[in-house]
């Protein structure tokens, strides 16, 4: 494998967990919730995948396991939130806290195993190939294959995911409805839609994702668990979906533009060129500050769903 | 009940009790709608038409009674749940989606099993055949009230009706778009569809209804043939006591120049506001200037200017008593003798969850009692809000209550009364009696008139065209961020009036 | 079935001072029953975190070392929340107060300065913190981005710039390659207020900065434009309360209490820049502000309350072993209680059976 193809790898791997998080947090927002909680559910999917995957042996159960522990931390915030009324911003908060503890609790035990990561997807090495080994760039060939094909599970399913939520929210009834929902509870609520039930279902779609990303980072990222692991990310996830003005396929080449852009401080990191390594290390923080500055300078209104963050109280 | 129909009505109502907390909203309703009626149901803000209907739609459910929907009884648990039964209904707060298209807007509304393959066509062809001509890919928020609720109709006849609901539907119309609704409306009765009119304009039902309902204090008080009622004995049935006349002053004669805008140009509010254009007015002391308009054409645009909410950049384009003071804020032209009342009186007039003693601050900052070098008198504040309330007549639970338990004719005398009370040299208010019952909107007009007496000068923005033709001496029309030359108010009518509010030009020769 | 929420037109004071209480007693159930899932006693936890702390004197006085950075800092945060601002950033500007709060004794290093120093290390600290705040108002003033993101990225900033300090440039050179600062001089750290323990002066600077902004909030035609800005933003600019204005001073405030609590807790409690100077309190004080229903008293009792958790932690760890990170779950278990019996006292909760909404 060349240089450019593992750098392109690391580049896949760093955008992939901010990719599926930022995604789910999309639909939430579109309905017209913030969740900032993302942080503390990627952080508990992240040890709960892990220690489940540890005790099973299987990778499916630990991923389960993290989806599943996305979607619960998920709901105790839709409890609060749309059975309750509760503030978005601070049952967040609480939800992130709260998320990142549990993580310690969970991951405690666990600190120092390691475990074999999931492995990429093998493609046939055609150059290898009696009949083709002759064929002209046939190792090129093959390289473009193994790289097309030879991702990660993960991979291939926040590129679906991506694929699946811009058919949603563009193409389909029900995202049309979400859409409403999040764009005017008042009136979606008079339509006779189901304000509260829909949220409800956002909410615990983008807990799962959440769970997912943090799965990616301790059963693919990094082969162990550790204290802190998620390091922002589900932060930087929140500001992708500012960063992408609520659009899909946006989001997905924010991801990945900002998955690059972190490789790129992680190489120079390596290569020592005299700068403070805190410095490098600070780049995704104030790259994230900086690009929302970018989006919001000279707009009034940057598409944000004009729901998002208004608590719902139906009249009876 | 009016008597010699026959047959089974589409819907009965009855005895409706619908109790929010101790409120008691509707009490004991009985009504009756039959095919192909237009029944208007009469009765002023507050008397329990909204909640009615809301019970109607689905959207509330009542506390007892019973609905018959051609004669069985049934439960409306949702608004989806009225709609499959065929009960339509168009609001007077649109339920739009102001982001999204027509189109959008409307297939939101339809159920899931209809498809939306041809929904362009059916739009087109639902359209066609009322007078209905919409766009299918407009986003909302770029066309005017009068459009708006062309889809809000459109969208419950796509569903064919058996009975459609409007609530208050001329209330953002001008008088002409009102009559192209009301030859919709006639259409629709004549095809079989049964009409809940509801409304508090009562020439408006004796045009279009033949029977009516009143509602008053959340009981139903009469059933008529409003035909055969005059204007006279409808009002005094819905208000239930004779509310007094407005007293004018015959002569006044008019004096400086209190207030002076000069070509302003400004920016909308957010992405969907109304830009102003090159808006000039004055308003001279013991004048009443009217400002009528279809609601969203820039009034309160208008209004963040004019009170300095909005500073304007050029110091002379804005004067007070002949002094510019473009770029002070409001606070600074309170000190310039100026007072405001804006439209909403629940979050920008008054802050809901303060009590009314706190929301005395908000506009009294230099009534020296009130705040002193930059601390608060509790008791100071306290003993104003008393004294408002007492001149006015607010009625509330007890001595200092939160803003958001007084009802809403109380709570707009107190925002106006802590304003009048200052005893201001200008005074400017943005729909002084939108939504409030006939004896506070009597007392607030009453105040207004004796204030211009006093030689203040008041400027009255008001979708209410007969308000603003019973307290102006001039009136200008504002329509999609323009304002017209002002007239004088006998040398104008509401016709003229009307097609100014349409950005008609041909009546600049109607003075 | 489905729960059916309808406002009250009133919420009773009494009702205001209950709610509180009854999401701390829920919390602690919740809490018992993760720590008999990690197969501990919940009994043995309820007397090692909350009976514990208050029997002994210097226990007594950790509660108050603890409390006082959160009590500071919850101060601040009042200010922001009151006026629907959500600077979540407090960690970083705390970091950022200390780290400017320092500049001055570790110049002053070896000279014998005299309690000068201390004075002026405190104010430093409270304009750095200030300063640092000013990032995420201004941003959200000039360009409109959102606070919560901004504030919050600044705390990663924060503490890899205090790394890259206490690993670079201010390392002791005589501290055998620890990242850490040269230990300060007495004229350069709070003093003690007790001959036998470590409660420092700080929780006098934090118990006045409560009575001031009690007075502030509570009196001052500024602590009613907080509030309206908060309540009402539309009746805030009709009462001529400068919108960009209010950001700006709340974060001002918000940042310079924060960093007045880095600097107070590096001089009075720590003596010397570390890596890691605070276990979270810039978060922490977020759970302390909500149970004290940003009241600018109330955080005293709130502070009290989460800082016997942190001490309780620490000897729960020693005594029972259990994680510290049970500490943390509490506290977002805490705050999630605070919020939602906020909900039963602004509004009439009811579980009706039908359908879903």
């Amino acid at each position: 494998m060349d240089f450019a193809a593992a750098i392109m790898i690391t580049v896949i791997t760093a955008t992939t967990p901010l990719l599926i998080a930022a995604l789910g947090e999309l639909v939430v927002e579109k309905s017209g919730v913030l969740n900032l909680g993302i942080e503390g559910m990627m952080a508990t999917g992240a040890a709960c995948g892990f220690a489940a995957a540890i005790l099973t042996g299987s990778t499916f159960v630990g991923v389960a396991a993290a989806i599943m522990a996305g979607m619960a931390l998920s709901a105790v915030f839709a409890f609060l939130v749309l059975g309750l009324a509760a503030n978005q911003v601070a049952s967040g908060l609480a939800l992130t806290i709260g998320g990142i503890g549990l993580s310690g609790l969970i991951g405690a035990g666990f600190v120092g195993t390691t475990r074999q990561p999931v492995p990429r997807f093998e493609f046939p090495d055609l150059s290898a190939v009696e009949l083709l080994k002759d064929f002209p760039y046939i190792s090129e060939i093959a390289g473009v294959l193994q790289f097309v094909f030879g991702q990660d599970p993960f991979v291939y399913v926040s590129l679906v995911l991506a694929g699946g939520i811009f058919w949603f929210l563009g193409r389909s009834r029900a995202g049309l409805l979400l859409k409403a929902i999040g764009e005017n509870q008042v009136s979606a609520h008079s339509l006779g839609l189901k304000v509260v039930w829909t949220r409800f279902l956002a909410i615990l779609f983008g807990g799962a994702c959440a769970g997912l990303a943090g799965a990616y980072l301790s059963l693919v990222y990094t082969p162990f668990w550790s204290p802190g692991m998620t390091a922002g990310r589900g932060w930087i996830a929140l500001a992708l979906v500012v960063f992408a003005s609520w659009r899909p396929v946006r989001l997905l080449f924010g991801a990945y533009f900002f998955g690059a852009a972190t490789v790129l401080q992680l190489h120079a990191q390596a290569a020592s060129l005299g700068i403070p390594a805190q410095l490098l290390s600070a780049f995704p923080y104030i790259a994230t500050i900086i690009a929302l500055v970018i989006m919001s300078v000279g707009r009034t209104s940057i598409g944000a769903p004009a729901s998002l963050g208004t608590p719902f109280v139906p009249d009876r | 009940m009016v008597e010699g129909l026959v047959g089974e009505p589409l819907v009965r109502l009855h005895r409706i009790v619908k109790r929010f907390g101790p409120v008691l909203a509707n009490d004991r309703i009985d009504l009756e709608i039959r095919e192909g009626e237009i029944h208007a149901l009469l009765g002023e803000n507050g008397a329990g038409k909204s909640t009615l209907v809301k019970i109607l739609d689905g959207l509330l459910q009542p506390t007892d009674g019973e609905i018959l929907w051609q004669g069985n009884q049934v439960t409306l648990e949702s608004p989806v749940a009225a709609a499959a039964l065929g009960i339509g209904m168009v609001f007077q707060h649109f339920s739009l989606f102001e982001q999204m298209t027509v189109a959008e807007n409307i297939a939101v509304s339809l159920p899931p099993d209809d498809s939306l393959q041809d929904l362009n066509v059916r739009i087109a062809a639902v359209g066609k055949r009322y007078g209905l001509a919409l766009q299918p890919n407009r986003p909302v928020w770029t066309l005017s009230a009068g459009e708006k609720q062309r889809i809000e109709i459109v969208r419950a006849l796509l569903r064919e009706p058996k009975l459609l609901i409007l609530d208050e539907p001329t209330s953002v119309l001008t008088p002409q778009e009102a009559e192209t609704l009301f030859g919709t409306l006639r259409t629709l009765a004549e095809g079989g569809c049964a009409l809940l009119y509801i409304t508090h304009r009562l020439d408006e039902v004796k045009q279009l209804c033949s029977r009516a309902t009143i509602l008053r204090g959340g009981k139903v008080v009469a059933a008529c043939d409003p035909r055969e009622e005059t204007v006279e004995n409808l009002a005094s049935l819905m208000v239930g006591s004779d509310v007094a006349g407005l007293r004018t002053a015959t002569e006044r004669k008019v004096g400086q120049m209190r207030f002076e805008m000069k070509n302003v140009s400004m920016r909308g509010e957010g992405s969907h506001g109304r830009a102003l254009k090159n808006v000039s007015l004055g308003v001279r002391s013991r004048q009443i200037l009217g400002i009528a308009g279809v609601a969203g054409n820039g009034q309160s645009e208008l209004f963040a200017v004019m009170s300095g909410e909005w500073p304007v950049m050029k110091d002379q384009s804005i004067l007070i008593d002949g002094q510019p003071v473009g770029h002070l804020g409001i606070e600074e032209r309170r000190g310039r003798g100026a007072a405001f009342v804006p439209e909403e009186r629940l979050g920008h007039a008054a802050v809901p969850r303060m009590s009314l003693s706190d929301n005395v601050v908000l506009s009294r900052q230099r009534t020296r009692s009130v705040v002193k070098d930059g601390l608060i008198s509790r008791a100071g504040a306290r003993a104003l809000a008393n004294s408002i309330s007492v001149a006015f007549g607010v009625r509330k639970g007890r001595a200092d209550p939160p803003a958001s338990t007084l009802s809403g004719g109380n709570l707009q005398k107190f925002v106006v009364g802590r304003e009048i009370l200052r005893g201001p040299t200008l005074l400017i208010i943005n729909q002084p009696t939108w939504g409030v019952d006939a004896g506070a909107a009597a007392t607030i007009r009453q105040s207004l008139i004796d204030l211009a007496l006093r030689g203040t000068g008041i400027i009255i923005i008001s979708q209410d065209l007969d308000e603003i033709f019973a307290v102006s001496d001039m009136i200008a029309v504002i329509h999609d961020g323009t304002l017209s030359e002002p007239v004088g108010v006998t040398e104008t009518n509401r016709d003229a009036i009307g097609l100014l509010m349409t950005g008609g030009k041909g009546a600049k020769h109607a003075a | 079935m489905r729960l059916d929420i309808e406002p009250r037109a009133e919420v009773s004071k009494l009702a205001q001072i209950l709610s509180p209480v009854l999401a701390v007693f829920v919390a602690v159930g919740i809490g018992g029953l993760i720590v008999l899932a990690l197969g501990k006693s919940p009994v043995q936890a309820l007397f090692v975190y909350f009976i514990d702390p208050l029997s002994q004197s210097w226990t007594l006085q950790e509660l108050a070392i603890k409390g006082t950075p959160l009590v500071l800092i919850a101060s601040g945060l009042v200010y922001c929340f009151r006026s629907n601002l959500w600077n979540i950033g407090a960690e970083g500007q705390f970091t950022v107060g200390a780290i400017v709060g320092c500049i001055l004794p570790l110049a002053t290093h070896g000279m014998d300065a005299g309690p000068w120093v201390i004075v002026l290390a405190l104010i430093m600290g409270a304009i750095g913190g200030a300063l640092y705040a000013l990032i995420p108002a201004m941003l959200k003033v000039w360009f409109g981005v959102s606070e919560i993101l901004t504030s919050l990225m600044l705390v990663y900033v924060a503490q890899l710039g205090l790394d890259y300090l206490v690993r670079g440039p201010w390392r002791d050179p005589k501290g055998f390659n620890f990242p850490q600062s040269v230990v300060f001089e007495p004229g350069a750290t709070l003093p003690n207020l007790m001959s036998d323990g470590r409660l420092h002066a700080g929780i006098i600077l934090a118990l006045i900065v409560v009575g001031i902004s009690w007075f502030v909030l509570t009196r001052t035609l500024f602590g009613f434009g907080i509030r309206v800005s908060g309540a009402a933003p539309k009746a805030a600019r009709f009462a001529g309360f400068n919108a960009k204005r209010m950001v700006v001073f709340a974060f001002l405030i918000s940042g310079g209490l924060a960093g007045l609590a880095g600097i107070v807790e590096v001089t009075g409690q720590i003596g010397q820049l570390q890596p890691s100077i605070s276990p979270g309190y810039g978060f922490t004080a977020i759970t302390v502000a909500f149970l004290g229903r940003l009241h600018p008293v109330g955080l005293v009792l709130g502070a009290f309350i989460v800082s016997l958790t942190v001490i309780g932690g620490e000897s729960a760890q020693i005594a029972m072993k259990l994680p510290l990170d049970l500490t943390t779950v509490f506290q977002g278990v805490l705050l999630m209680c605070v919020l939602a019996a906020d909900c039963f006292s602004t509004y009439r909760v009811r579980i009706v059976s039908g359908g879903a909404r």
